[in-house]
C-alpha cells in the first residue's frame, strides 16, 4: 500500500476561490484538508484491516465455538451454582444473590481467554503474521482492529451469557428461600445494583479478551500466553486465601486483576469492599490497556 | 498415512539419538533430547520451581493474624499459649475439669452419670464470653463426661477414658487419637450410663453398662511406660459449639465456646488409693473454650451426698486445622500455595511438549521413527512426568524448609507431622505436579492444541480448589469438588489426619480436605490414567 494519496485537485478549486484572503488560513486550510483525507484514508484502511480482521475470525470455525462455549459455560455453571444453593427457613443467609446468579463468569472467562490468545497464536503458530503484516504494515492498526472486532464479539456473548445466568437466578432463586419477604431483591435488571452488576460482568469478559490478546501479542505463543493469563486470572484469588496479612490482602484485593474487577459484581455489603465497584473494573481495564499498549509496542519493535 | 505405509525399512529420521536400537529405551531417549534441547521448556521448568518456592515463602512469610484471634494484639511466638503434645507427638488439646485421686498399682474406677447438660455461645448474637448473658443451654456435639485414667495432671499425658458425649453415645478414648464406639443415645436420669475403666499393668479395659448389672467391654487399651501411680476420677469438658453454614462471601463456620456439666454417683474405686477427691483444671491457661482457669469462678465441681457435679471447657482431643480450633494453626502445606503457580508453569510445558509436535508436523517424523504410537505416548509421558516430579520434589522442598521458620515466628501454631507423614506432603505434592504433567500431555495429544490443553488441564486441578476454598459454591458442593475433580489429588498435602471425634470443618486452604491423602491421590491417577487412555485411542485412530 503506497503513501497517502494527496486529492489535489479539490484543494486547489478551494485554494482559487480564497486566494485573495488571508494567506495563513489559505495555509491552514491547506493542511486541514491534508489532514481530513489523510483521515479519510485511515478510515478507509482501517476499515480494509477491520475487514480482513473480520474475515479471518468468520471464516474459521473455532471462535463461534469458542463463543458457544462463553454462553453455554457461563450460564451452565451459574444455574448449577443458584440450583445448589438453598436458604431454610431457620437461618439467615448472607448471600450476594445477583453476585451468585453471575458465579459463571469465572468461568467464562477462560473460554475467553481462549478466544483472545487464539486470535493472534493462531498468526504466529501458522505463520499468517507474515501474510497480515506484509498486507498491513501499519502494525498497531492490526492490533486495534483485532482488539475491536475481539471486544465487539464477547461483549455480545457476554451479554447473552449475563443475560442467561440473571434469568436463572432470578426464576429459580424465590423458590430456593430467597424470596423479597425476607428482604432479598429479585435477580432482575430492574434492580439498580443488579443492572450495573450485568453491565459490569459483561465489560468484565471484554477487558479480559483485551487484556489476554495484549498478553499474546507479548507472548506470541498461545500456550505460553494462557499459562500467564491464566495465572493472572486463578492464582491471585488463591493466594488472597492463604495469605492472612491485612495489608497484603487489602493491596491483592485493590489491585489484582480478577479480584478488584469482579467486585463489580457486588450488591451487598458494599461498604466491605477494598475497592468500589466500578473503580474495581477500572483496575482491570488498566491492567488491559497496559497489556495493549506494550503488546502494540512488541508488535511494532520487534521482528516477526 | 496409513500404518502399513510407514512401516518401511528404518529411514535416518534426523533425530540424532533417535531409536535406532529399537525399543522403548530409544523412544524414551528421543523425547528426552527432544524435551531438553528445546530451551523455552528447561526454563519453564526452572521458571515453574523458583516461582513455587517465592509464592509459598511470600504466603508463608505474610500470616500475622495470630494472636488477634483470643484479643491479643502483639505478635510473635511469645504470646501463643502453651501449646501441649500428646505421646504421638501430634499438637493436642488437653484441657478439662477433673476430680481425681492417685491410684497405685492395679485396680478400677466405676461410675454412673446421670446427666449431661451444657450452655454455649448464642451464635446469632455476637461474640460470647464464659458466664456472660450471651450462653444459651445446649451441647456441643462432643461434650464429654465420664471417668479417666491418667499418667499425671500434665497437659499431654497418657490417657484413657470412658464417656459419655453431646450426640456420639458412649465412647472410650484414648492418647487423644484413639475413639472406640460404645453404646449408642444420649444419658438422662431415666437411661443413665455405667462406665467402668480398669487397669492392669499398661493394660486399661473400658466397660459399659445401662444397668450396672450387665457389663459389655468396650475395649482394651495399651498405655506403654505408665507409671504405677496414676490419676484415676471423673471429668467433663466440651470443645467449642460450632455451626456451619453454606454462606457465601465470608466465614462459613461460626464457633463459639461451650461448656459441659456432668453428673455423677455410685462412684466406685477399688485399688490402693487415699479416697480424698480433689478438684483440678487440667489445663487451666489451656487455649480452646472458655478458659476455665483464667476466671475466679466456680471450682471445678460440687459434691452433695455421693453425687458429684462436674463442669468443664476444653476439650481432650488432637487439634485438628480448620476455623472451629480456636487456635491459629497452620500445617506444613501453608507454604505450598506456591505450587498452584508451579502447576501451571508445569502443565503448560507438558501440553506443549506432544501438541508442538503438531504445530510444525514433526509428528510426522517421529511416528515413522516409531510406528509404536503408544510407545511415543508412553515416552512423552514418563519423560514429562520424571522431569515434574524431580522439578516439584526440588522446589516443594525448598518451600516447606524455608516456609516453616517464618510459620513458626508469627504466632502460628504449627501442627507437626511425624517426619513420614512430611516426607508423604512433600513427595506427594511432586508426584502430583508430574501426574497433572502427564495429564497434560495426554489432553495436548487428544487436542493437539496446547492453549486448550494447558486451560483445561489447570482449570480441572485450580478450579475446584478456588471454587471451594473462596467459597463461591456451596460447602457441600465444594467438597464433592475435592472429591471428583483432579483436585482431589490435592488431598495430599493434608498433613493431619480428620478425627471422627474432632468437629473439623472441611478448609482446603487451611489443610483439611474431604478425602484422606491417598484417596485423593487415587481419583486423581484415575483421571490421568483415563486421559491417556483416550489419548491412546485418539492417537491410533487418526491421521497424524
Amino acid at each position: 500500500m503506497s503513501a497517502v494519496r494527496e486529492p489535489k485537485g479539490r484543494v486547489d478549486v478551494w485554494t482559487e476561490q480564497r486566494r485573495r484572503s488571508d494567506e495563513g488560513r489559505q495555509r491552514l486550510r491547506r493542511g486541514l484538508g491534508r489532514c481530513a483525507s489523510y483521515l479519510r484514508e485511515v478510515r478507509r484502511q482501517a476499515g480494509q484491516t477491520l475487514h480482513a480482521e473480520w474475515t479471518k475470525l468468520r471464516t474459521v470455525s473455532e471462535p463461534a465455538w469458542l463463543l458457544l462455549g462463553v454462553v453455554a459455560l457461563t450460564i451452565a455453571v451459574s444455574t448449577a451454582a443458584v440450583g445448589a444453593t438453598h436458604c431454610p427457613q431457620d437461618l439467615t443467609c448472607s448471600v450476594d444473590t445477583t453476585k451468585l446468579s453471575l458465579t459463571g463468569i469465572q468461568f467464562g472467562q477462560a473460554v475467553v481467554a481462549i478466544l483472545a490468545v487464539l486470535t493472534i497464536g493462531n498468526e504466529y503458530s501458522s505463520g499468517m503474521i507474515r501474510t497480515t503484516l506484509a498486507a498491513v504494515p501499519n502494525r498497531p492498526a492490526v492490533l486495534t482492529a483485532k482488539a475491536i472486532l475481539l471486544a465487539a464479539l464477547v461483549l455480545a456473548a457476554g451479554a447473552v451469557a449475563v443475560f442467561g445466568s440473571v434469568l436463572a437466578g432470578h426464576l429459580i432463586l424465590p423458590s430456593h428461600g430467597f424470596t423479597a419477604a425476607r428482604g432479598f431483591h429479585p435477580v432482575w435488571l430492574s434492580y439498580g445494583p443488579t443492572l450495573r452488576a450485568a453491565c459490569g460482568s459483561v465489560l468484565y469478559l471484554g477487558l479480559i479478551a483485551l487484556m489476554s490478546l495484549g498478553i499474546a501479542v507479548i507472548v506470541r505463543d498461545s500456550a505460553v500466553s494462557m499459562g500467564v493469563v491464566l495465572a493472572l486470572l486463578y492464582v491471585f484469588p488463591i493466594v488472597l486465601a492463604f495469605v492472612g496479612n491485612a495489608h497484603w490482602q487489602h493491596r491483592l484485593e485493590r489491585w489484582t486483576p480478577t479480584t478488584a474487577g469482579l467486585t463489580i459484581q457486588a450488591t451487598t455489603g458494599l461498604r466491605s469492599l477494598a475497592i468500589s465497584p466500578w473503580c474495581g473494573l477500572g483496575v482491570l481495564g488498566i491492567w488491559a490497556g497496559a497489556a495493549l499498549v506494550l503488546g502494540a509496542l512488541a508488535l511494532r519493535l520487534r521482528d516477526a | 498415512m496409513t500404518r502399513q505405509a510407514i512401516s518401511v525399512p528404518q529411514p535416518d529420521t534426523g533425530l540424532g539419538d533417535g531409536p535406532r536400537g529399537g525399543g522403548f529405551g530409544g523412544v524414551l531417549r528421543a523425547e528426552w533430547t527432544k524435551f531438553r534441547s528445546v530451551r523455552g521448556w528447561v526454563i519453564g521448568m526452572i521458571l515453574a520451581a523458583l516461582l513455587t518456592i517465592s509464592l509459598g515463602v511470600f504466603a508463608a512469610s505474610n500470616l500475622n493474624v495470630g494472636c488477634g484471634i483470643n484479643g491479643m494484639q502483639e505478635t510473635g511466638k511469645a504470646c501463643l499459649p502453651y501449646v501441649p503434645h500428646g505421646p504421638g507427638g501430634e499438637v493436642v488439646t488437653d484441657s478439662f475439669s477433673f476430680v481425681r485421686q492417685p491410684l497405685t498399682g492395679n485396680g478400677s474406677i466405676t461410675a454412673r452419670v446421670t446427666a449431661l447438660t451444657g450452655e454455649h455461645a448464642n451464635l446469632s448474637a455476637g461474640p460470647a464470653q464464659a458466664g456472660n448473658n450471651n450462653m444459651v443451654p445446649g451441647l456441643a456435639a462432643w461434650a464429654k463426661a465420664g471417668i479417666i485414667i491418667k499418667q499425671s495432671t500434665h497437659q499431654g499425658s497418657a490417657y484413657t477414658a470412658m464417656m459419655v458425649t453431646g450426640s456420639n453415645g458412649v465412647r472410650m478414648q484414648y492418647n487423644y487419637t484413639g475413639d472406640i464406639a460404645g453404646m449408642p443415645g444420649s444419658v438422662s436420669a431415666a437411661h443413665p450410663r455405667w462406665l467402668r475403666l480398669t487397669r492392669s499393668g499398661d493394660t486399661i479395659t473400658g466397660y459399659d453398662s445401662a444397668d450396672g448389672v450387665h457389663w459389655i467391654q468396650v475395649g482394651t487399651v495399651q498405655l506403654t511406660g505408665l507409671p504405677s501411680t496414676v490419676q484415676v476420677g471423673m471429668f467433663a469438658t466440651s470443645p467449642n459449639y460450632t455451626v456451619s453454614q453454606n454462606s457465601f462471601g465470608g466465614s462459613s463456620t461460626n464457633s463459639g465456646p461451650a461448656q459441659a456439666t456432668g453428673v455423677f454417683d455410685h462412684v466406685g474405686l477399688t485399688g490402693s488409693s487415699p479416697g480424698t477427691w480433689t478438684g483440678t483444671t487440667v489445663g487451666g491457661e489451656g487455649p480452646a473454650g472458655l478458659n476455665p482457669g483464667g476466671r475466679p469462678g466456680p471450682a471445678p465441681y460440687t459434691r452433695t451426698g455421693s453425687t458429684f457435679t462436674v463442669t468443664g471447657s476444653g476439650d481432650i482431643a488432637p487439634v485438628t486445622p480448620g476455623p472451629g480450633n480456636g487456635l491459629p494453626t497452620v500445617t506444613i502445606g501453608q507454604s505450598l500455595v506456591g505450587a498452584f503457580l508451579g502447576l501451571i508453569a508445569i502443565v503448560a510445558v507438558a501440553a506443549m511438549f506432544f501438541s508442538t509436535e503438531y504445530r510444525r508436523g514433526l509428528i510426522r517424523t517421529t511416528l515413522t521413527a516409531t510406528p509404536r504410537r503408544g510407545a511415543v505416548l508412553a515416552a512423552k509421558a514418563v519423560v514429562i512426568g520424571a522431569v515434574a516430579f524431580v522439578t516439584g520434589l526440588a522446589a516443594v522442598a525448598v518451600s516447606i524448609a524455608l516456609g516453616i521458620p517464618k510459620e513458626e515466628s508469627q504466632g502460628q501454631v504449627l501442627l507437626t507431622a511425624p517426619v513420614l507423614t512430611e516426607v508423604r506432603v512433600i513427595v506427594g505434592t511432586a508426584a502430583m505436579l508430574a501426574l497433572a504433567a502427564v495429564f497434560a500431555v495426554a489432553l495436548g495429544a487428544i487436542l493437539r492444541r496446547g492453549a486448550a490443553a494447558i486451560t483445561i488441564a489447570v482449570l480441572i486441578v485450580v478450579m475446584p480448589f478456588l471454587l471451594s476454598a473462596l467459597n463461591i459454591v456451596p460447602a457441600g458442593v465444594g467438597d464433592w469438588l475435592l472429591r471428583l475433580t483432579p483436585a482431589a489429588g490435592l488431598a495430599i498435602e493434608q498433613s493431619i489426619p480428620r478425627y471422627s471425634q474432632v468437629t473439623t470443618v472441611i478448609s482446603p486452604v487451611q489443610g483439611s480436605y474431604p478425602l484422606s491423602p491417598y484417596a485423593g491421590f487415587a481419583v486423581l491417577c484415575l483421571w490421568t490414567a483415563a486421559a491417556l487412555a483416550l489419548a491412546l485411542v485418539m492417537l491410533r485412530r487418526r491421521d497424524a
